[in-house]
C-alpha cells in the first residue's frame, strides 16, 4: 500500500476501463515513426481529401491535437516544450510570436517553398524557426442594413470612430483575453504611436465603445449584422472582427444571400499572420518537416480560405470568389514590427486595461 | 487477569495505530502525487528563476492596484453571496426540518441539483433568464447580465442546498421539547427561538456559512460567464494570468494567496465542526417534523416553495425549454451528427465519456476517501490526523486551472507519464470527489461503537476482518451515498477537466462549453440539449441518493 502499489492499482484500473473511454494514445510520436502530430488551436481545419492526399504521398499518418483557443494553445505548448505533445505547432500569430520564440518553442527548419512566401509575411529570416502559413486582417465590420436605414455613411477609418454620429455603436473585445481585441489595440498603437494611442482610447471610451470578453460574444450576441446577433436582438452595428467575416456570412447564409449583409471599414485594419514551426524536442522531426512543407503547398494554401477563413501567404495561390468579392484584403493595413510588439505588448495591454475597463 | 487484558488492548491499540498509518498511506500518497506535486510544480515554474526563488514578486504583485481590486471584489462578493444565501435558505432549512408536506423527498433532491451542476451550465441558465432576450428582458425589459446581481443570484442558486442540508439536517434532530418548555415557562415564540434554538443551531449555521463563503470565494465559471470583463475573482484572475496573459509568476502569487485564504477558512471551519459534533443531544428527525399548523407556518411554507420555484426551478426550466425550442427535437437529433469542426466525434459521445470518466473517478474517490475516513474515524485521533482532515478539503479551494496546468507539466515523465492518457481526467475529478466521500462517511463511521471493533479484535480478527465484519455492514449505505455524491460531482467537474480532456473525448460540461463558444443557432440549441441531459442524469442520481439516505449520513 505505498505509492507505487497505488499508482499500479490506478493504472490497472485504467486499463480495465480503457475500452469504455476510447483511445488513449500518448500525444507524442516516436522517432522514425510513421505518425506525425500537429498541435494547434480549436480553429484548425482542413479538407479531409487534402489531408488524405498528404498522408498518401508522404507515408505519414497525421494526428491533430486541438488544444484550446489560440492563446491557450501557445501557452500550453510553451509549458510543455521540454516534452512536447506533438511535432509541429501551428497557430502562433505575429502578436504572440515573440513569446513563442523567446521561450525556445521552435527549432530551425526552412520549409520547402519558403521562397514562395510573399515577402511581406516572412519573419525570423535569420534562424527560420517559423514558417508563415496564413494571414488575415482584423477590421471593424459594419451592419449594412443599419447604416442604410439610418441614412448614415459607415465609418471608414480609426478617426471616424470618434465622431458623434457613431456614438454607442461599436463593440470590441477585451485586449487582454481576445486576439482580435489585441489586434485592434495594436492597430491603434501602430496608427497613433506610443504617445497617441492612449488618448485615442480615452476618446473612444467617451464615444461609448463597449468591451466584452471574447469574439463569440461580441460578434454573435452584440453585433446586429451577424446571423447570431439578429436572433439575439443585438443592437451594436459596428464590431471588431475579421475582413473575412462578410464572406463567412454569405457562405454560411441559409438561404445564401446575393450580397454580404456586412461590410468592412477599410481604414481600421490590423494585419495578422499565423505561423507554424517544428517543436523543439519533437519526437518525429522528419515527419514534422514533411508536414511543414505540406502547409506551404499550393494545395493546402488554396484549401485554407474556406476552412479557416484566412488568406494564403503563397505567391499566386488562388482565393475563392466570395473572398475577393465580399472581403478583399485591406489595401493598406496597419502593421507593427514583431520586435516592437514584443517590447510593448504587455505594458500596452496593462495600460489599456486600466484605461478602458476600470 | 488484569495483566493479560492490558496486554491484549495494548496490542490492539498498537495494531490499530499501525493499521491507521497503513490506511493513511494511500490517501496521503494520492494527494502528494496528484495534488501537491502538480500544484507545487506550476507554482515553482512561476516563482523559480535561475535556481533561486523570486519571493519579491509577492509584494510586486500585491502592490498592483488592479490585483488589489480583484482581492477586494473576491472578498466582498463572497461575503454578500453568503449573507444572501443564508437569508434566502435559512427559512427553507426550517421548513425542510420541521414541516411535513407531500413531495418533500423529491424537493430535497431538486434543491440539490444546482449544487452538482457544472458552472458553465448554470451560467448559461442564468443568461437565459436575466440576459438579453432572457425571460426578464422579454417580460419587463430587465437585464442583469454583467451586473453583480447576476453573479450573486447564481451563487445563491448554487449554494442553497449547502445551507438547507447542513442547517436543516441538524435542525431536524434538535429536540423541539426544549423550545416548547421555554414557551411553557412564558417566553414568546421569538424569545424561545432566540434563546434555545438559535444557540444550538449556531455552529451549523457558521459551518454552512463558511462552506458557502469558500465556494463563492473560489467561484470560477459563474463569474467568468456572467461577470464580463469587469468582474474578476481570484480564481478567474489566476485563469487569465495563466492561460491568456501567460504571466506565470503573477498566477503563482495569486495561487499562494488563495491557498492561504482557503487554508484559513478551512481551519475556522474545522473548529466550528468540532464544536458542533460535541455539544448536542439529538433525536430522530422523523419525530420532529409535523404538518404545518396556523397561518404563519402555511405562509412560510408557501414562501419557501415560491422561492424554490422562482430561484431554483425556473432557471433549470428555461434551460430545458430552450433545448426543445425547435421542431421535432432538432437539437437533440443534431447531437448524433458528426461535426468534425467542433469535435472529432458526435456530441452525443460526450455522454458515454462523461459516465465512463465519472465512474472511474468515483471508484478512485471512494477508495481514497473511504480509506481516509477509516483512518480518521477514531475520536482520539491526534492533532496530526485532524490536520489531515482539513487537508483533504484543500482541493476544493485550489484553482482548477492550476491543477490542470500542473498535471500538464508534472505528470509527463515515466513512471508518471500520464499526460495524454484518459486517466488524468478521472484523477482530477476524484480530487474534488474525495472531500465529499470523507464528509459523508466520517460521521457514520464515528457512530460505530468502538467496543464492537475491540471485541472483534480481542477474538482474534485482523484489522481488515474487523472492518469487513463490523464496519462494512453498518456503513454500506453511507458508502453508496458517498459514491453517489462523488459521481455527481465528478460528472459536473469543469475547471480542471476542460484543460486535460482530449478533443476526441470531451465530457458533457466540456462539450457544452465548446458548443457555446461557437456561432450559430444549432450549436446553442445543442448546448442546451446536452445541459438538459446532464441535469436529468444528476436528478436521477440524487433521487436514488435520497432513497438511500440514512439519518446519520454526514452533510457537506
Amino acid at each position: 500500500m505505498h505509492t507505487r502499489t497505488f499508482v499500479a492499482a490506478a493504472v490497472g484500473l485504467g486499463l480495465v476501463t480503457l475500452s469504455a473511454c476510447g483511445s488513449s494514445d500518448d500525444g507524442g510520436s516516436q522517432a522514425g515513426s510513421k505518425t506525425v502530430t500537429l498541435v494547434s488551436h480549436d480553429s484548425w481545419a482542413v479538407s479531409k481529401s487534402v489531408l488524405a492526399d498528404f498522408e498518401k504521398k508522404s507515408g505519414y499518418q497525421v494526428k491533430v491535437l486541438k488544444d484550446g483557443d489560440a492563446g491557450q494553445a501557445v501557452n500550453k505548448a510553451i509549458l510543455t516544450k521540454d516534452n512536447p505533445q506533438g511535432d509541429v505547432f501551428f497557430g502562433v500569430d505575429n502578436t504572440l510570436l515573440s513569446r513563442a520564440l523567446d521561450n525556445g518553442l521552435f527549432q530551425s527548419y526552412e520549409a520547402k517553398g519558403a521562397d514562395q512566401v510573399l515577402p511581406a509575411y516572412r519573419a525570423d529570416q535569420d534562424e527560420h524557426r517559423v514558417t508563415p502559413v496564413d494571414t488575415g486582417d482584423i477590421c471593424v465590420n459594419y451592419d449594412k442594413a443599419y447604416f442604410s436605414e439610418h441614412k448614415l455613411t459607415p465609418p471608414a477609418s480609426f478617426d471616424d470612430l470618434l465622431k458623434p454620429a457613431y456614438k454607442n455603436l461599436l463593440v470590441t473585445e477585451n485586449a487582454a483575453t481576445s486576439s482580435p481585441g489585441l489586434g485592434f489595440l495594436l492597430g491603434t498603437a501602430a496608427k497613433y504611436g506610443d504617445d497617441g494611442w492612449a488618448d485615442y482610447w480615452k476618446k473612444l471610451k467617451a464615444n461609448g465603445v463597449k468591451v466584452v470578453d471574447g469574439w463569440e460574444q461580441a460578434y454573435n450576441e452584440e453585433f446586429s449584422g451577424s446571423a447570431g446577433g439578429k436572433k439575439a436582438g443585438a443592437d451594436r452595428p459596428l464590431v471588431v472582427s475579421y475582413a473575412s467575416s462578410p464572406p463567412a456570412e454569405v457562405i454560411y447564409g441559409d438561404p445564401k444571400p446575393a450580397t454580404a449583409p456586412t461590410g468592412v471599414s477599410a481604414g481600421t485594419c490590423f494585419r495578422q499572420v499565423e505561423y507554424a514551426g517544428l517543436l523543439s524536442n519533437a519526437a518525429n522531426p522528419e515527419g514534422g518537416k514533411a508536414l511543414l512543407d505540406f502547409l506551404l503547398t499550393s494545395e493546402f494554401q488554396q484549401d485554407m480560405p474556406l476552412n479557416m477563413f484566412v488568406y494564403p501567404v503563397r505567391k499566386g495561390a488562388a482565393v475563392p470568389a466570395e473572398f475577393t468579392q465580399f472581403g478583399p484584403q485591406a489595401k493598406d493595413p496597419e502593421t507593427l514590427d514583431p520586435a516592437k510588439i514584443a517590447d510593448n505588448r504587455d505594458d500596452w495591454v496593462k495600460s489599456w486595461t486600466s484605461l478602458v475597463l476600470k | 487477569m488484569d495483566l493479560a487484558r492490558t496486554e491484549v488492548t495494548g496490542r490492539a491499540a498498537r495494531a490499530g495505530s499501525a493499521a491507521r498509518l497503513g490506511l493513511m498511506a494511500v490517501p496521503v500518497a494520492f494527494f502528494a502525487v496528484f495534488f501537491a506535486y502538480p500544484v507545487a510544480a506550476i507554482v515553482a515554474r512561476g516563482l523559480g528563476a535561475d535556481g533561486g526563488w523570486r519571493f519579491g514578486r509577492l509584494w510586486d504583485v500585491l502592490a498592483q492596484s488592479d490585483i488589489r481590486h480583484v482581492l477586494w471584489f473576491t472578498t466582498w462578493q463572497a461575503l454578500a453571496s453568503t449573507a444572501l444565501t443564508l437569508l434566502v435558505a435559512l427559512p427553507a432549512a426550517y421548513v425542510f426540518a420541521r414541516l411535513e408536506f407531500p413531495g418533500k423527498q423529491v424537493l430535497r433532491a431538486v434543491v440539490t441539483v444546482p449544487f452538482v451542476l457544472p458552472t458553465v451550465v448554470v451560467g448559461t441558465a442564468f443568461l437565459a433568464l436575466v440576459g438579453r432576450g432572457g425571460l426578464l428582458d422579454d417580460l419587463w425589459g430587465v437585464r442583469l447580465d454583467t451586473t453583480v446581481w447576476a453573479i450573486l443570484l447564481a451563487h445563491v442558486f448554487f449554494n442553497y442546498a449547502v445551507v438547507v442540508r447542513t442547517v436543516g439536517g441538524l435542525w431536524s434532530q434538535l429536540d423541539p421539547r426544549q423550545e416548547e418548555a421555554a414557551r411553557t415557562l412564558g417566553a414568546s415564540r421569538l424569545t424561545a427561538w432566540r434563546t434555545v434554538t438559535l444557540p444550538a443551531l449556531g455552529p451549523a449555521v457558521a459551518a454552512a456559512a463558511l462552506m458557502v463563503f469558500l465556494f463563492t470565494f473560489t467561484s470560477f465559471g459563474v463569474v467568468q460567464i456572467l461577470g464580463g470583463p469587469t468582474f474578476s475573482t481570484l480564481e478567474v484572475e489566476i485563469y487569465r494570468q495563466t492561460s491568456e496573459i501567460f504571466d506565470l509568476s503573477t498566477a503563482a502569487v495569486l495561487t499562494i494567496v488563495q491557498f492561504l485564504a482557503v487554508g484559513a477558512i478551512l481551519a475556522v471551519h474545522a473548529a466550528t465542526v468540532r464544536r458542533r459534533e460535541t455539544a448536542l443531544r439529538l433525536v430522530d428527525p422523523s419525530v420532529t417534523a409535523r404538518r404545518p399548523r396556523g397561518a404563519g407556518q402555511w405562509t412560510l411554507l408557501a414562501g419557501v416553495l415560491g422561492t424554490i420555484a422562482v430561484l431554483l426551478v425556473l432557471p433549470l426550466a428555461v434551460l430545458a425549454q430552450r433545448s426543445f425550442d425547435a421542431p421535432d427535437f432538432a437539437y437533440y437529433r443534431a447531437l448524433t451528427g458528426d461535426d468534425s469542426n467542433v469535435f472529432l466525434v458526435p456530441p452525443i459521445d460526450a455522454i458515454g465519456n462523461s459516465l465512463g470518466y465519472a465512474g472511474a473517478a468515483t471508484a478512485i474517490a471512494v477508495l481514497v476517501g473511504g480509506l481516509a475516513a477509516a483512518a480518521l474515524t477514531r475520536r482520539d485521533a491526534g492533532r496530526l490526523v485532524r490536520g489531515f482532515d482539513a487537508l483533504l478539503m484543500l482541493p476544493l479551494g485550489v484553482s482548477a486551472v492550476t491543477v490542470g496546468f500542473g498535471f500538464l507539466i508534472a505528470l509527463d515523465e515515466p513512471p508518471l507519464d500520464l499526460r495524454g492518457t484518459w486517466i488524468l481526467v478521472p484523477l482530477a475529478q476524484a480530487l474534488v470527489g474525495v472531500p465529499f466521500v470523507v464528509r459523508t462517511m466520517l460521521p457514520v463511521l464515528r457512530a460505530v461503537d468502538q467496543r464492537l471493533r475491540e471485541a472483534a479484535a480481542v477474538l482474534g480478527a485482523s484489522p481488515w476482518r474487523v472492518w469487513r465484519e463490523v464496519d462494512l455492514p453498518m456503513v454500506w449505505r453511507a458508502l453508496l451515498v458517498a459514491a453517489g455524491f462523488a459521481f455527481a460531482v465528478s460528472l459536473g467537474e469543469f475547471g480542471a477537466t476542460v484543460f486535460i480532456a482530449r478533443p476526441d473525448n470531451p465530457t458533457l460540461p466540456v462539450a457544452v462549453a465548446r458548443l457555446l463558444g461557437r456561432a450559430g443557432e444549432l450549436n446553442y440549441g445543442q448546448a442546451m440539449a446536452l445541459s438538459t441531459i446532464l441535469m436529468v442524469v444528476c436528478v436521477v442520481a440524487l433521487l436514488v441518493l435520497e432513497r438511500l439516505r440514512t439519518d446519520r449520513t454526514g452533510e457537506l
